[in-house]
């Protein structure tokens, strides 16, 4: 399946990547040669199999709802780009 | 010393015939000396390994230590590391110091292992080859113009190397077994939930997992009992008993059923490896396996579903770097849409970001059942096959991967050709089963893997086998020239 220079465009969008230009021809080629490879599964009918999320289909585990992990927040920020009293800066978004 | 298995490591430090800090001083001078040739590390933590192997010595005196206590390993950069760099192989984690261990380091640690640095890696350990590293490319020590596999390319050169006896990797579709192979060192995915994922980075949830690279099985039969367990912090780690690995490694194959599936010996496997794991299934036949022939009439599937599954989940747990909390920010961000558009487009490389937009695509909406959902299903078909084969026989045995190492360079610019080399790994990530590779031999010079597969918790049967085909061969005592 060929993925057109507009579509990688549009997916670069959605996942919030920057793509230059100029590598975008490389991107779709690289793409489709994917979605190729990935076509491949269409041989095999799967109509009515279950689909597998989990390697045994085992049931997330549950634990009590309760505090565990102590407040480390300047622990956490302190590898921040940019913060100031505790949050996390970015450009302004709301002007 | 720096040739001695962790096995014999440990005998000589509980008799006292080395330390700990002499071992670690010794083996941080072979590193500075040696490893500007391979890259197989991106950070040496010396400082702290000195203290860390002197306190082990401690503990050896006052007779607190254990099998691992003083042993010197390497940490692949994917495990997150108090205080030290996890860079994960990326510059959009270059900034990134963890302000805890994750529970693999802190279990290997409190059994008293020395860390010695951290292991090059495949960028977010995306790749086969260790090329898509941001602090370049990691050379095999069997050949230099050779790549040592990936992602755990940096842990299995190193060990090939004897820069450590041992290191830890994880194994995603092959990321544990395929560079042991190519590097001609063991390496162990254990069954998916064994070991703890918390504090490594994570890549496809649904398929990571962590295990060790040595050169001997006896010696990843110890790093498994001090890596596996429960861990609260992981809600996938599972509660199922931590056997005492080390005892099986002696037990009999006689009689032992070793399945041999057709579909591991098609078309794309190189001559000399067909040869070579053929008389590596000899000697097993010689001790009393019985080999069967059996069959994963799905297995050409596992390749494509695996490339939906782990790009869609990479593309949803890459979504965290972002540049707001943690990482890599570009400069002077117009916008917040800038910021992370120019964030993720920097400090990202070529290959994580191919996958990214293969799995957002795969994701999106009107694809989701096309692809997402038919991978799940094949999924099913995938595991299901092991699921029949494991019923008639104990093992599953062939190929680790289909050729020996590449030149570096080879693939770089194809990434289908680079996703072959994992053909015969990745099912058993699929499935959530073992899988374990073992040196067979050698090619024109570069080694060659043979796999193991086995039933879910069965890694104790795959060490035995591995171990008594070691008993039998001498392919791990060969020394790369240039690392004696």
């Amino acid at each position: 399946m060929a993925i057109e220079a507009k579509e990688v465009e549009a997916i670069a969008h959605l996942a919030r990547i920057q793509v230059e230009d100029d590598a975008i021809a490389g991107y779709a080629r690289d793409l489709s040669g994917i979605l190729d490879l990935v076509e491949q599964m269409g041989q095999v009918d799967t109509e009515g199999v279950e689909p597998m999320a989990h390697p045994w289909d085992a049931a997330q585990r549950l634990r009590p709802d309760e505090v565990t992990e102590p407040n480390r927040r300047d622990d956490y920020q302190a590898g921040a780009p940019e913060v100031a009293s505790g949050l996390y800066l970015v450009p302004r978004v709301v002007e | 010393m720096h040739q001695k298995s962790v096995a014999e490591i440990s005998a000589a430090l509980h008799t006292g015939e080395t330390s700990s800090r002499e071992l670690t001083d010794a083996l941080l001078a072979r590193i500075e000396q040696l490893d500007p040739r391979l890259n197989s590390l991106v950070t040496v933590t010396a400082e702290q390994a000195r203290a860390a192997a002197d306190a082990a010595d401690e503990r050896l005196r006052t007779g607190e230590a254990g099998p691992l206590t003083g042993v010197p390993l390497i940490h692949k950069d994917i495990f997150c590391t108090d205080g030290v760099a996890t860079t994960c192989g990326s510059r959009m984690l270059e900034p990134f110091r963890a302000p805890y261990d994750a529970t693999v380091v802190r279990r290997l640690a409190e059994a008293g292992a020395v860390m010695l640095g951290k292991a090059n890696m495949d960028e977010f350990a995306m790749g086969s080859s260790n090329e898509t590293s941001y602090f370049g490319p990691v050379r095999n020590p069997w050949d230099l113009e050779a790549v040592p596999g990936g992602s755990s390319g940096g842990s299995a050169a190193a060990v090939a190397g004897r820069l450590a006896p041992a290191a830890t990797g994880t194994d995603t579709g092959g990321s544990i077994r395929q560079p042991a192979a190519l590097s001609g060192v063991c390496g162990l995915k254990p069954t998916y939930g064994r070991v703890s994922r918390y504090g490594m980075v994570a890549f496809a949830s649904s398929l990571d997992q962590a295990g060790p690279l040595a050169r001997t099985a006896e010696d990843l039969a110890l790093l498994l009992g001090g890596m596996a367990g429960l861990d609260e912090r992981d809600s996938t780690s599972v509660d199922h008993v931590v056997p005492d690995y080390s005892e099986a490694l002696n037990r009999s194959i006689q009689g032992l059923r070793i399945g041999v599936p057709a579909e591991f010996f098609g078309e794309g496997l190189d001559a000399d490896v067909r040869s070579r794991v053929n008389a590596a299934l000899e000697v097993l036949e010689g001790e009393g396996a019985e080999l069967v022939e059996v069959s994963l009439p799905n297995m050409e599937l596992a390749l494509p579903a695996y490339y939906v599954i782990a790009p869609a989940e990479a593309s949803s747990n890459l979504a965290r770097f972002d540049g707001v909390r943690f990482g890599y920010r570009c400069a002077e961000p117009q916008s917040i849409e800038d910021l992370y558009k120019r964030s993720r487009g920097e400090g990202l490389g070529d290959e994580v970001k191919r996958r990214i937009l293969v799995g957002t695509y795969a994701l999106s909406a009107g694809y989701y059942d096309a692809y997402y959902g038919k991978a799940q299903q094949v999924r099913r078909l995938v595991a299901e096959d092991f699921r029949n084969a494991l019923e008639q026989v104990d093992v599953l045995a062939g190929p680790t991967s289909p050729t020996p190492a590449f030149d570096l360079g080879e693939r770089a610019d194809d990434p289908v050709q680079m996703y072959l080399s994992d053909i015969y790994t990745l099912g058993a990530n699929l499935a959530g089963l073992p899988g374990l590779s073992v040196p067979a031999g050698f090619s024109r010079g570069r080694p060659v893997g043979l796999q193991l597969i086995g039933g879910y918790f069965d890694e104790a049967r795959l060490l035995n086998v591995a171990h008594k085909y070691q008993q039998l061969t001498d392919w791990h005592k060969q020394v790369p020239e240039g690392f004696e």
